[in-house]
């Protein structure tokens, strides 16, 4: 393979894997929290038709992306009324916010389909870009990937370097203790919640806007449920989301490219190759890994009702 | 618990009586079952199509109906439902929905009832599918004569003999004008994933493919091409608007007049069983206008159009070789239909593998 | 302003049935007026979604056969979730006890001599190859600490390739014109209908009497004791030497055979032939029934009749009313939230303290 074929081939991993990564990162900051949002998907899908439908009124690619962003905060903070204010169980809600927003999105888009935009544009810096090997790899994307990318970063230096990420963690491993220290467990999570159904909205209004710029019911196939996979698989870690969703999106894009070369195997086999990969890259994970004590966040998915 | 027996058994019984047989309407009532959502703007679009195209020809006359994004483990209840409700005609259009039909079609001998792309017939149930592969063959031509590189790229869906045989004519085409063209297939595995799609799009143009095309029902795979500067066939529906400087023509299903003749005939009270398999000449297979190419190969793709039109040209006209070099169409004829719908094999030349 | 959650002391049996009912009624409202903001009157729609699938014995038999399998998956589920176990995985059991199932199936078709034994031997293969499915993400949690979640969602789509391998491949109709689909299965390989030229078929029955054993083991049992009270008390649990190994293996075993048990009737019953897609998401959807029906059998029942019966009017509500799919899917979505946030009501001492924490709205 020359030296132009690998590079476009990291061009695609890494778009591939970029709304896994921003839907990804959102949920992260959700679970390090200590809620777990399984309505990914729908927020995902809401985000593709509304970032489409407002990008298609007003003309503006970047309104879209907010629009999009926007709509995945607002079935959010529906999830988080649920759950973080009125204490229903995460699990349940999730599935339901799933089905709710496949049902708003097919509403939202029903008048714009067949409509095609231009896709976002691309980073395109004069010598850089042109950089043989590297130059579309560093600097050949759109904006949405160099996003994801700063989302990573920050989240992990909110996580890690700030007071308030801290706070947000201690939420996360025990509700009980940090409510009686007086910090506002209910106000951290609602807010978390927020920004996962934000980020989950945006990576939505990627794929509607620079991926396959067209809007198309159910356009996002399970990618949310993927995002959530990997905040697992990542054991909570931003810089290990943004890995895992580039060695998903690698096996994806590595499977095409094996069938486009002429490998010869069942097509259902090359497709199963991401998700036996992910679990096996998992098992390695905790073999390498001493055993004894869970990486998760311990109050995930329980259930917090502050009675003073 | 019991108490939920008890009122399921009560209730079964009330409505025992009270029900009849379905009431019989003025106009006739015409059902589609659609296996994607109507909007996909691909497959189940064009035959919501041809849905609007009946209202708007017969418009006193017929009254339409459809469920949309039908599993298929849950269709014979949604047929069923739809000749509950007094539908006198109804067509089912995925495959997946044939042993479903010829169940419902056994429960209601009045109802008549069109499958798509099956095999399977009864007294009341007729089969209709269009000859894709007649319009692949055109595009194989187109094709091979544009390619630069010499590689073509073919995103490909499920194994079956609709996609293996539209494979086997688009590779004949393409051979025809340029006996050393490679084909490079991808199967994706899904009808409809407009990333993937997008994903197996340019895996193919990075292995050097400089024209695609698909049997997948999204656009993405067209703008691929676009983006990249090189050159795609759509699916289904006419897609120009999506790749105005990439398509150069799609393979467009088109069933308003099958749809309409068929109504007719209900109406008319000549309606019969029947298999049809209709090509480019009932206009079932439609090519979209032939763009972004030089006119020699415009020419020639009309000039195919037109023979496979008068039946000048057959796209399985042997000598058809399979892979391993045996010969599976003799010099002098035609592949028979039987074949052709149940084609699991490739063409010589295509280094792909079939599952088997 | 603040909002105080006092836990009740007991669930409030009142509440328990008037919580649901009116969430039922938020639902009903909000979805009468998008209804009516589509131009259809509310209470015509209302008639199609809720009252028409009731009204005819044949679209009452349509709402059993597709509560039961959501329900009998779901009361597997159930078991897993008192246990604080995550099996999201029950589709890809439900895969894999349709395939194993109507492997037997395939391999007896047309085979002479008795034929009394086929049947048994699939709902037997379909529930060991659910249990054997969800035994990978039990026994990787158990030896090696991985998370259940993952691995039981990333197996649904193995097992949905595994099964499309099968029927394109080793399994498919050599007479089938190489569509993608086994052989029609013989009679003796068909789950026998209840009433003749009805649709309603024995899998109906085998999903009651499962439910009814998990009732029973739930409530009656040491072992169901057990699984109560991992879940409300998992230091109790320990204190008193139950074995999270053991445990955890044995809900999972549970599971997955009620997931496989419910796919191989399905297969044996409606479906009657192997194909690509033996099930419109049952197995997540079994999920939310199993929450809605607060992880207790009976619950369980009356939420997959729910679920079954908007299913069905939505069909209903496409063919006569026009009102698009999504619509129905939004107001299942908003029908379950409502649901599940009323649920609040039934546990809690719900509390508006005025003041407070000043004008910030959550605390």
């Amino acid at each position: 393979m020359s030296l132009d074929i690998v590079q476009m081939v990291l061009v695609t991993v890494l778009a591939a894997a970029t709304p896994l990564i921003l839907a990804g990162i959102g949920e992260l900051v959700v679970e390090r929290s200590g809620v777990l949002n399984l309505g990914v998907e729908g927020m995902m899908v809401l985000g593709a038709a509304a970032g489409f439908a407002v990008a298609a009124w007003t003309g503006s690619t970047g309104l879209g992306a907010l629009g999009g962003a926007g709509a995945g905060l607002l079935l959010a903070a529906l999830f988080g009324l649920l759950t973080v204010v009125l204490a229903a169980n995460q699990v349940a809600s999730g599935l339901a916010l799933t089905i709710l927003g496949l049902g708003l999105s097919g509403l939202v888009g029903a008048g714009y389909v067949g409509m095609k935009r231009d896709p976002a544009p691309h980073l395109d810096l004069p010598g850089l870009t042109d950089l043989p090997g590297i130059g579309r790899l560093l600097f050949g994307h759109d904006a949405f990937v160099y996003a994801a990318l700063l989302l990573v970063a920050g989240v992990w230096w909110f996580l890690w370097r700030t007071r308030a990420g801290l706070t947000l963690r201690a939420i996360g491993d025990d509700h009980a203790a940090t409510h009686a220290l007086g910090l506002k467990v209910r106000k951290v999570r609602f807010l978390a919640v927020l920004f996962g159904g934000a980020c989950a909205g945006l990576a939505g209004a990627y794929l509607s806007l620079a991926y396959t710029p067209f809007w198309a019911p159910a356009m996002t196939a399970g990618r949310g449920w993927i995002a959530l996979a990997l905040v697992v698989f990542a054991s909570w870690r931003p810089l290990r989301v943004a890995a895992g969703a580039l060695l998903f999106g690698g096996a994806t894009v590595l499977q095409l490219h094996a069938q486009a070369a002429g490998l010869g195997l069942p097509g259902q086999l090359l497709s199963a190759v991401p998700y036996l990969a992910t679990i096996l890259a998992l098992v390695l994970l905790s073999l390498g890994r001493r055993r004894g004590g869970s990486l998760a966040p311990a109050a995930l998915g329980r259930v917090f009702a502050p009675s003073r | 618990m019991g108490s939920i027996v008890t009122r399921l058994a009560g209730a079964l019984l009330c409505a025992a009586v009270a029900a009849g047989p379905a009431r019989a309407a003025d106009k006739l009532k015409v059902g589609f079952v659609y296996v994607g959502p109507v909007a996909d703007y691909g497959y189940s679009y064009q035959h919501d199509l041809s849905r609007k195209a009946l209202a708007e020809a017969l418009p006193g006359a017929v009254e339409t109906t459809f469920l949309e994004n039908v599993p298929e483990a849950d269709s014979e209840r949604a047929i069923e439902k739809l000749a509950r409700s007094g539908a006198g005609l109804i067509f089912t259009t995925s495959f997946g929905f044939m042993e479903p039909t010829l169940k419902v079609a056994k429960k209601f001998p009045t109802v008549k009832f069109e499958h798509a792309t099956g095999y399977k017939r009864a007294g009341n149930v007729s089969t209709y599918s269009a000859r894709f592969y007649e319009g692949r063959y055109v595009c194989g031509k187109i094709a091979g004569k544009l390619s630069k590189s010499g590689t073509v790229g073919y995103i490909a869906s499920f194994p079956i003999p609709e996609v293996v045989s539209g494979i086997n004519a688009f590779m004949l085409g393409a051979q025809s004008v340029n006996p050393d063209i490679k084909l490079k297939i991808v199967w994706v595995n899904t009808w409809f994933d407009p990333g993937k799609e997008a994903e197996a799009a340019k895996a193919l143009l990075a292995q050097g493919a400089d024209i695609l095309t698909q049997h997948t029902d999204s656009a993405a795979p067209l703008q691929e091409a676009e983006k990249a500067g090189k050159l795609a066939f759509g699916q289904s529906s006419d897609q120009y608007r999506f790749a105005p400087k990439a398509q150069l023509t799609s393979i467009v299903d088109d069933w308003n007049g099958y749809v309409i003749q068929e109504a007719r005939a209900v109406l008319d009270g000549t309606w019969k069983s029947h298999d049809s398999w209709g090509g480019i000449k009932d206009g079932m297979v439609v090519l979209a206008p032939f763009t972004n190419m030089p006119d020699d190969v415009k020419a020639l793709a009309e000039e195919t159009k037109q023979g496979i039109v008068a039946g000048r040209i057959h796209p399985f006209e042997g000598p058809v070789l399979k892979q391993d070099g045996s010969v599976a169409v003799k010099a002098g004829e035609r592949a028979p239909d039987p074949m052709i719908l149940g084609m699991n094999w490739y063409v010589k030349g295509i280094d792909d593998r079939l599952t088997q | 302003m603040r909002l105080d959650l006092l836990p009740r002391a007991r669930r409030s049996r009142r509440l328990d049935l008037l919580a649901p009912a009116l969430a039922f009624l938020a639902a009903v409202l909000i979805g009468g007026i998008a209804v009516a903001a589509l131009g259809v009157p509310p209470g015509q729609a209302f008639l199609t979604y809720f009252v028409a699938p009731l009204s005819e014995v044949w679209s009452l038999q349509e709402v059993a056969l597709k509560a039961a399998p959501l329900a009998l998956i779901a009361t597997g589920l159930a078991f897993c979730y008192r246990a604080n176990l995550w099996n999201i995985g029950a589709e890809g059991q439900y895969v894999a006890g349709g395939l194993a199932g109507g492997w037997v199936a395939v391999a007896a078709h047309g085979s002479q001599g008795p034929t009394a034994w086929i049947l048994p031997a699939m709902l037997l293969a379909g529930t060991c190859a659910g249990i054997a499915y969800a035994m990978i993400p039990a026994l990787l949690r158990v030896r090696l600490g991985v998370s259940e979640i993952l691995t039981s969602l990333m197996l649904v789509y193995v097992a949905q390739l595994l099964l499309d391998y099968m029927v394109r491949g080793p399994l498919r109709d050599p007479q089938g014109y190489n569509f993608p689909q086994s052989v029609s299965f013989d009679d003796a390989a068909r789950l026998p209908l209840l009433m003749a030229g009805e649709s309603l078929h024995a899998g109906v029955l085998i999903g009651l009497v499962g439910i009814g054993l998990a009732a029973l083991v739930l409530t009656r049992t040491l072992f169901g004791f057990e699984v109560r009270t991992v879940g409300a008390s998992p230091r109790a649990a320990r204190f008193a030497g139950f074995s999270d190994a053991r445990l955890t293996l044995a809900v999972f075993a549970i599971s997955g055979g009620a997931a496989g048990l419910a796919g191989i009737c399905e297969v044996a019953g409606r479906i009657g032939q192997l194909q690509p897609e033996i099930s419109p998401g049952y197995g997540f959807t079994a999920i939310i029934v199993a929450f809605l029906g607060r992880l207790s059998p009976p619950g369980i029942l009356l939420a997959a009749l729910v679920i079954a019966l908007t299913t069905i009017g939505g069909e209903g509500a496409q063919i006569d009313l026009k009102l698009p799919l999504d619509l129905t899917r939004a107001f299942q979505g908003l029908l379950l939230g409502l649901v599940l946030g009323a649920d609040v009501l039934t546990r809690y001492h719900v509390r508006i303290v005025p003041g407070g924490a000043g004008a910030k709205g959550i605390p």
